[in-house]
């Protein structure tokens, strides 16, 4: 895959409107999300895009597996299927194939869709399915108290590796890719207006589209790891972004330390690649499903930018 | 009127009855249902998905039936132990859907091509948690097509999941059938709400029959589906008494069930000698009853269609009249546990159990029972408890469990006598 990264200068900005506040399901309010958590920047980034589409989402239909993660599609004035843990991507594969008709997102954790659910992540994307999905990749085992992730990189803590993680990590949208994914991105709650870009895109891509998202768990990744707050584990995402370097420079808490306790890893951003080929309903011949021809001449804002 | 095998049966019966959706994951002695619905399913317009495993196999079921199809998946022993995550998520969310586990020599990879019973209790109790469960039992081809009709009826009418539990021989046997187009009656429908789509719908709020109607996602209903604890708008709680009555309403909803499968006695007027079976030994042991009859016993078989719920009333009134109750399962004794905390006398019960593949055949449910029958009517005398009464010796080709006739066992006394028999001589 190849190293680019969204140019945040060439990013349309999304406008703040307050219209995703109607997608918003406030019977459940208050959210269970912790303060300085990078779930809900995602989940407001989302609506934003979805209010600039939509009206009212009669016609979006969410799945999701179990984490806090998963947890934001319960937030949104949908249809909502919070489903197993691990297993969303088999619900919405039933779903979507049983009403092609609708648009179909699938919003999972790096332990919920990488680990448990790591099989249907590959199937889904060697099928092509036509649906999103977002998978909030913050390190972690949030929802369960902080234990190691296939995600956590070498080194860092978390309370099932307190002497530091002695597992390899995965590249989730190297995976995705490799599975068979036809569109593959990389967003950070750190820049939702990145997220917004390539999730709109990812929704009129046809066929099997991935987004990871690089989210902050502030409540164990970030405490475990002497990471700092909200706004340090956002700023530590942005790091070799010339402007955001000299403010890190600054604070301490996101460089290295002196008993090599690892700092998050850089990855590229943006679309990451993108082809065309036939969806699992076009395979099938199901009737009612979009038609992939589009993508040839999709017309998509944000190509594969600048090297990292 | 066609030859078919009992999986294609199934397959017949799921199209008859308008099942539009299949997952599954290839397993024996199943794997005919799926190629049957891969075949059939396209025709009809319905969609067939070999999934990458079991899980994602009933997930897809889930996730199809929420979109509004009647929707199927199908598997065996190790396939059923990977389902029961979702088999619970169903239940709770109350989504329609039908298995079938065609059952196969456990535990583990156990005997894959072999009959058992074995998974009755896992129908159950597979999935953790508090859950009353919906399972079928045919015993012949016809009853595979019928039942998984009326399944289909069951699952949707009731908002949840319905098992259809068959053995191998039952799968695999060829008998000629009778493939009617079904009464709309027996296959049901969901019921769906009354008011129109809006802020005021609470999906989880039952009618007088404890279902709560449900609309397809993507036709203006925009609700939550959970397999978490919820209240009756479908949002997640943690309110004790909320969650206790949501339990107590999804038990109580699927009692009637017990009203609508009707049992099979036969020539149970005047018996005194009931034998209780399912499945395929349920015609072994009808067999047995006309010989046991020509010998001079008065034998008569209670054949359930239906093993859980247990029609507790049914039942008892089965065993009425009994001096000596027979159950007859390829397993360990694990309906005969149902049938003994029914009777609640343990003299009555001299359970014929077998596991380790055979079918439990004829001939041996006559040397068994005229042994029962031989100690009539002073089977009062030999007081065995279940769990005493079975002895197990190694047969010549399978493990086999008898209960001799002679066995005598005092309830809380420290003599216990019991004979041993090897099985298969
Ligand atoms: C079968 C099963 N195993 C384990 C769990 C416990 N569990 C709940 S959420 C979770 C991890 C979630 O992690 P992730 O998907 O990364 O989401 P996050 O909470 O970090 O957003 C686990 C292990 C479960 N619910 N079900
Ligand atoms: S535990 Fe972590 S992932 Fe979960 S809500 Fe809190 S900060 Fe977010």
């Amino acid at each position: 895959m190849s190293t680019a990264i969204t140019d945040a200068a060439t990013v349309t900005r999304v406008p703040v409107t307050g219209k995703e506040k109607r997608l918003l399901r406030h019977a459940m309010m208050p959210h269970m999300l912790c303060p300085g958590c990078g779930h809900g920047i995602i989940l407001d980034a989302m609506l934003s895009v979805l209010s600039e589409r939509y009206d009212n989402l009669d016609n979006v239909a969410f799945v999701a597996g179990i984490g806090c993660s998963s947890r934001i599609i319960g937030y949104i004035d949908a249809c909502t299927l919070h489903t197993t843990h691990g297993r969303p991507l088999s619900f919405a594969t039933g779903l979507k194939l049983a009403r092609p008709e609708l648009t179909v997102i699938v919003i999972t954790g790096d332990g919920d869709g990488l680990s448990i659910g790591g099989n249907h992540l590959i199937h889904a994307a060697r099928r092509n399915i036509d649906l999103t999905c977002v998978l909030l990749n913050n390190e972690i085992y949030g929802m369960t108290g902080g234990q190691a992730a296939p995600t956590t990189v070498l080194g860092a803590y978390t309370t099932t590796t307190p002497q530091g993680n002695t597992q390899h990590s995965f590249d989730a949208a190297e995976l995705a890719k490799a599975a068979g994914a036809t569109f593959v991105a990389r967003a950070q709650s750190y820049r939702p207006q990145v997220f917004g870009e390539v999730f709109g895109q990812a929704l009129d891509h046809v066929g099997f589209s991935f987004i990871e998202v690089m989210s902050d768990c502030t409540e164990y990744f970030g405490r475990t790891n002497r990471f700092g707050g909200g706004a340090d584990m956002l700023m530590s995402q942005a790091r070799y972004e010339p402007s955001i370097d000299a403010d890190l420079a600054r604070r301490p808490t996101v460089e290295p330390i002196a008993d090599a306790q690892p700092v998050r890893p850089v990855l590229p951003t943006g679309l990451l690649y993108r082809s065309s080929r036939l969806t699992l309903e076009e395979t099938m011949g199901i009737k009612g499903a979009r038609s992939s021809e589009v993508n040839e001449t999709g017309q998509y804002s944000t190509d594969q930018g600048r090297d990292a | 009127m066609r030859l078919i095998q009992g999986n294609e049966a199934c397959a017949e019966g799921a199209i008859a009855a308008g099942c539009r959706f299949f997952a599954g994951y290839p397993i024996s002695p199943s794997s005919e249902i799926a190629e049957a619905m891969a075949r059939l399913l396209p025709k009809h317009g319905g969609v067939f998905l070999q999934a990458e495993d079991e899980m994602a196999s009933l997930g897809a079921v889930l996730g199809a039936s929420l979109g509004g199809a009647r929707a199927m998946t199908a598997t065996s022993g190790p396939g059923f132990s990977l389902m029961q995550e979702h088999i619970g998520y169903a239940y709770l969310a109350e989504i329609p859907c039908v298995v079938v586990d065609v059952m196969r020599g456990g535990p583990s990879t156990g005997l894959p091509t072999l009959p058992s019973q074995g998974d009755v209790m896992q129908a159950q109790w597979g999935s953790h948690g508090d859950r009353a469960a919906v399972a079928l039992a045919p015993s012949s081809v016809q009853e595979v097509y019928d039942l998984t009709i009326q399944a289909f009826g069951l699952a949707e009418s009731l908002r949840t999941p319905v098992t259809v539990l068959f053995d191998e021989v039952v799968g695999h046997m060829r008998e000629g059938v009778e493939l009617n187009s079904p009464d709309p009656r027996s296959i049901g429908s969901r019921p769906r709400p009354t008011q129109p789509p809006g802020a005021s719908f609470e999906p989880y709020r039952a009618n007088e029959a404890l279902v709560a109607p449900l609309p397809d996602f993507g036709r203006g209903y925009r609700f939550h589906v959970t397999g978490l604890m919820h209240d009756e708008r479908g949002f997640p709680t943690t309110d004790t008494s909320i969650v206790a009555a949501l339990l107590e309403r999804l038990e109580k909803k699927v009692q009637v069930v017990t009203e609508l499968v009707e049992p099979e006695s036969y020539l149970m007027d005047d018996a005194n000698l009931v034998i209780v079976s399912y499945g395929i030994t349920g015609r072994t042991a009808k067999a047995a009853v006309d010989v046991l009859r020509s010998k001079g016993v008065k034998a008569g078989l209670w054949r359930p269609r239906l093993l859980w719920p247990v029609q507790d009333g049914l039942l008892k009134e089965a065993l009425a009249k009994a001096e000596a109750v027979v159950v007859v399962e390829m397993n360990r004794g694990q309906w005969a546990r149902e049938v003994e905390r029914v009777a609640h006398n343990d003299a009555l019960l001299h359970p014929l159990l077998k596991a380790g593949g055979a079918v439990i055949t004829t001939e041996e449910v006559i040397d068994h029972a005229l042994e029962v029958a031989d100690g009539l009517p002073a089977a009062a005398s030999r007081r065995v408890p279940l769990a005493e009464a079975v002895s197990w010796t190694e047969g010549k080709n399978q493990a086999r469990m008898v209960v001799p006739a002679s066995t005598t066992a005092k309830i809380g006394a420290t003599e216990v006598d019991i004979e041993k028999k090897v099985g298969g001589e």
